[in-house]
């Protein structure tokens, strides 16, 4: 956490130290940022998010209709009706709840709907197993949805809020996931900061305002919504004639994100005094770095620390927190790992024949520098393995003998597996 | 019920027809069902304007037609994928004078949730410039009978306020005639077709409105386009009651059933003289009420017509009206006779 050096608008002493774990931090963040529809399907380790949104539903502590939906698919796809009726919607799951949303997921972004969800990380099936790696975020990569990343309880928190500002920009108008690591983050306790309710409102500007649209019909701009008063269709056939182009305006959006994202991120900044990197993604160490490490999540937190302890031997070894990966911040990645000699992509997924599917981000990041650093592809921590700072220190020491020698062989590494 | 003329009525001339569908807010509506052809010519338009590309003979905008003359104010449709979505919102087209959602194929219910939550939601807070914004659904039988039952069978029983119409086909004919949960026994499919073994279908049809009745929901009802004034009604209470309503609209496809375009209003109407699609109406409190034709039959058994009399309008089961088919079509002559005997011994208002 940055402490500020301008007192922050709402200082610590304004804000409310609680001990929650990572998925009551979000159930909170959700309860403040005045959302009209929950609709949610219980999944372990989401499931306590929507448990204790339900004692706020039950306690009369929020106005928001909660729907208990029967699946996951069916979650979204009330997200997707509430969303375009004009309402702020919530959601929220894991893994094979994930997977079962995945039709919608594309309908949502493509709608331009701006939908939240928390993706508690959890490893896909088969073999069935509910502890934390990244295969379910990876597996909605190309579905048109911002994705954010939280190191921490406080950052899911925060990133929460956030979320909603970002995905309700009038530049953006697309989905957020909001991912934090199960278990490591959902049921682990943390003493966070939560600021009051009405900052939380004044940040947001009270309930979700329904951006405009010009319709040549109506001779005006309407509501972009299902509107008695100016009514419009959604989801229309859109065949060979308008649905290239009406694609191509989704990828333009995404244009936008990493601008509205650093401008969250500053103006959370100066509201609370805490701000992630850029927002996009937050380098430590990587200066005169020779070795640099590239991750997201929880397992961030662990590495962090052991290139702290290694830094004080002198070893020249950084780190780069990537905050979002989509949309992946190509030329943020480049400009920051263009002075390493070698940089290891670590991550909490695979892609059966092929590399980590953040490998190949980075991969192409690196692509365009004149002089690109060796890269290798570190997977740890499948089905919530422990990533222990032992065998991070093993990694980075062994790379820097690697170094020496300058030959990186294999470049798909496993870190952690049993032989 | 008040019924009130609204200023906009009758419909000016000139005027294009979905301005009477435009609701400024605050404006208070409760449009009044008509029965009178001249008074419902002259004062309403439908919610779904012309120039679709719906088939010549199909029955689906028929339903959608009359339920639309039903509709009391403000209202929403959710469409599921099928033959009604994609051949009334071809970019940059659109049929819809109501604001209009299509979402997938199997979560038009679950669609329905959120939108009448957020509706809701506004309520609550202050935001919602009507009295009530009602939400309803027209789904085909593969979105209702099939991919889209769970999530249809979720929001009955979460008691969401929003009526679903289902159009029913009798098979996926958006994709071109094949079978579905929906489907009748003994009916030609292209993937139940007819062959030297098998003679069409080898299942029932799923009874889909008496599974809605299973779930208690207030209002669950049959309709056909044909029995129009009895289907206006039965829409009518299914916005007005509170909580989930479910119709059963027969809804014939010449495509896909083989029967002459102009005989689209006359094969539902044989459906109900047979006995194979009887007309009623359920509630929690009056249990099974049979309704317009049904009741009639009900009253005099001799109006009841064998399911010849349906069956031979329809190449789908020509087949069934070979000679060595004979066995066939007695087996569903006592499917039926079964079935509509049920229905007696259930309806309260039936003649014991």
């Amino acid at each position: 956490m940055t402490q500020a050096v301008v007192k922050p608008q709402a200082p610590l002493e304004k804000q409310v130290m609680m001990t929650v774990n990572g998925d009551e931090a979000v159930a909170y963040a959700v309860k403040q940022s005045l959302v009209d529809v929950v609709a949610a399907y219980p999944i372990t380790p989401q499931t306590i998010i929507v448990e204790k949104f339900s004692e706020f539903v039950a306690d009369g502590e929020v106005k928001t209709e909660f729907v208990p939906v029967e699946s996951e698919h069916s979650a979204m796809s009330a997200c997707v009706g509430a969303a375009a009726a004009g309402a702020r919607a919530f959601t929220a799951t894991s893994s094979q709840g994930l997977a079962l949303m995945v039709e919608i997921l594309y309908i949502a972004s493509a709608l331009r709907l701006p939908i939240v969800m928390a993706v508690v990380n959890r490893a896909l099936s088969a073999p069935i197993n509910i502890h934390n790696d990244h295969s379910d975020a990876y597996l909605m990569r190309d579905s048109g949805w911002i994705q954010l990343f939280a190191e921490n309880v406080q950052e899911a928190y925060d990133t929460t809020i956030q979320a909603f500002k970002i995905a309700e920009d009038e530049r953006v108008l697309l989905p957020v996931a909001v991912n934090l690591d199960g278990f490591f983050l959902s049921h682990t306790l943390e003493n966070i900061y939560m600021l009051p309710d009405e900052v939380v409102h004044e940040f947001l500007g009270g309930y979700r305002k329904v951006s405009k649209v010009r319709v040549d019909y109506f001779d005006e701009e309407v509501p972009l919504a299902l509107n008695p008063a100016r009514p419009l269709s959604f989801g229309n056939l859109d065949l060979y004639d308008y649905y290239f182009e009406h694609k191509v305006q989704q990828v333009e959006a995404m244009k936008s994100v990493p601008e509205v994202v650093r401008e969250v991120n500053e103006e959370w900044f100066k509201l609370t005094g805490r701000r992630y990197g850029d927002g996009i993604l937050d380098p430590f160490e990587v200066e005169d770095a020779d070795v640099v490490l590239v991750g997201m999540g929880s397992g961030v937190g662990t590495v962090r620390s052991v290139v702290r302890r290694l830094r004080k031997e002198g070893l020249k070894v950084g780190l780069v927190k990537l905050r979002m990966f989509r949309p992946f911040p190509f030329k943020e990645v480049a400009e920051v790992l263009k002075n390493a000699k070698v940089v290891a992509v670590m991550e909490k997924g695979v892609s059966p024949g092929s590399y980590g599917p953040l490998f190949l981000e980075v991969n192409t990041a690196l692509y365009d520098l004149k002089s690109r650093p060796a890269l290798v592809n570190y997977v740890y921590g499948l089905g919530g393995r422990d990533l222990v700072p032992d065998l991070v220190e093993g990694m980075i020491r062994g790379l820097f003998k690697e170094l020496e020698k300058g030959v990186f062989e294999p470049k798909l590494r496993y870190l952690g597996v049993r032989e | 019920m008040v019924v009130k003329t609204l200023p906009e009525f009758p419909v000016k001339k000139g005027e294009p027809a979905y301005k009477l569908w435009l609701f400024e807010p605050g404006q208070k509506v409760e449009m009044p069902l008509v029965f009178n052809l001249r008074q419902l010519a002259e004062t309403r338009r439908p919610a779904l304007l012309p120039g679709h590309r719906l088939c010549a003979g199909c029955a689906a905008p028929i339903v959608v037609k009359l339920a639309s003359f039903a509709f009391r104010g403000p209202t929403i449709v959710v469409t599921a994928t099928g033959c009604l979505e994609v051949s009334t919102t071809i970019f940059p087209y659109t049929s819809w004078a109501v604001p209009w959602i299509h979402n997938a194929f199997e979560n038009a219910a679950a669609t329905a949730s959120g939108i009448v939550a957020a509706v809701e939601a506004m309520k609550k807070t202050g935001r919602l410039p009507y009295e009530h914004v009602d939400v309803v659904v027209f789904a085909g039988d593969g979105g209702t009978f099939d991919i889209g039952f769970q999530a249809l069978s979720g929001a009955a029983e979460r008691g969401h306020d929003f009526l679903y119409i289902l159009y029913d086909n009798e098979a996926y004919m958006n994709t071109g005639i094949q079978r579905s949960g929906g489907t009748p026994k003994y009916a030609w499919t292209t993937t139940s077709p007819v062959g030297s073994v098998l003679p069409g279908k080898m299942e029932n049809k799923k009874p889909i409105a008496e599974i809605m009745v299973a779930h208690r929901i207030p209002y669950v009802a049959t309709a056909t386009p044909a029995h129009w004034m009895d289907f206006m009604k039965k829409v009518r209470k299914g916005i007005e009651v509170k909580g989930p309503a479910f119709i059963h609209a027969l809804s014939s496809c010449d495509r896909g059933w083989r029967h002459d375009t102009a005989l689209t209003l006359e094969v539902t109407r044989r459906a109900v003289d047979t006995c194979y699609f009887p007309l009623w109406e359920w509630t929690p409190e009056t249990g099974y009420l049979l309704t317009d034709r049904s009741l009639a039959i009900a009253r005099n058994p001799k109006l009841k017509q064998p399911i010849e009399k349906y069956l031979e309008l329809q190449g789908r089961f020509r087949h069934l009206l070979k000679p060595e088919n004979k066995h066939l079509v007695k087996e569903l002559q006592e499917l039926v006779d079964a079935a509509w005997e049920e229905l007696l011994r259930k309806a309260s208002n039936a003649p014991r």
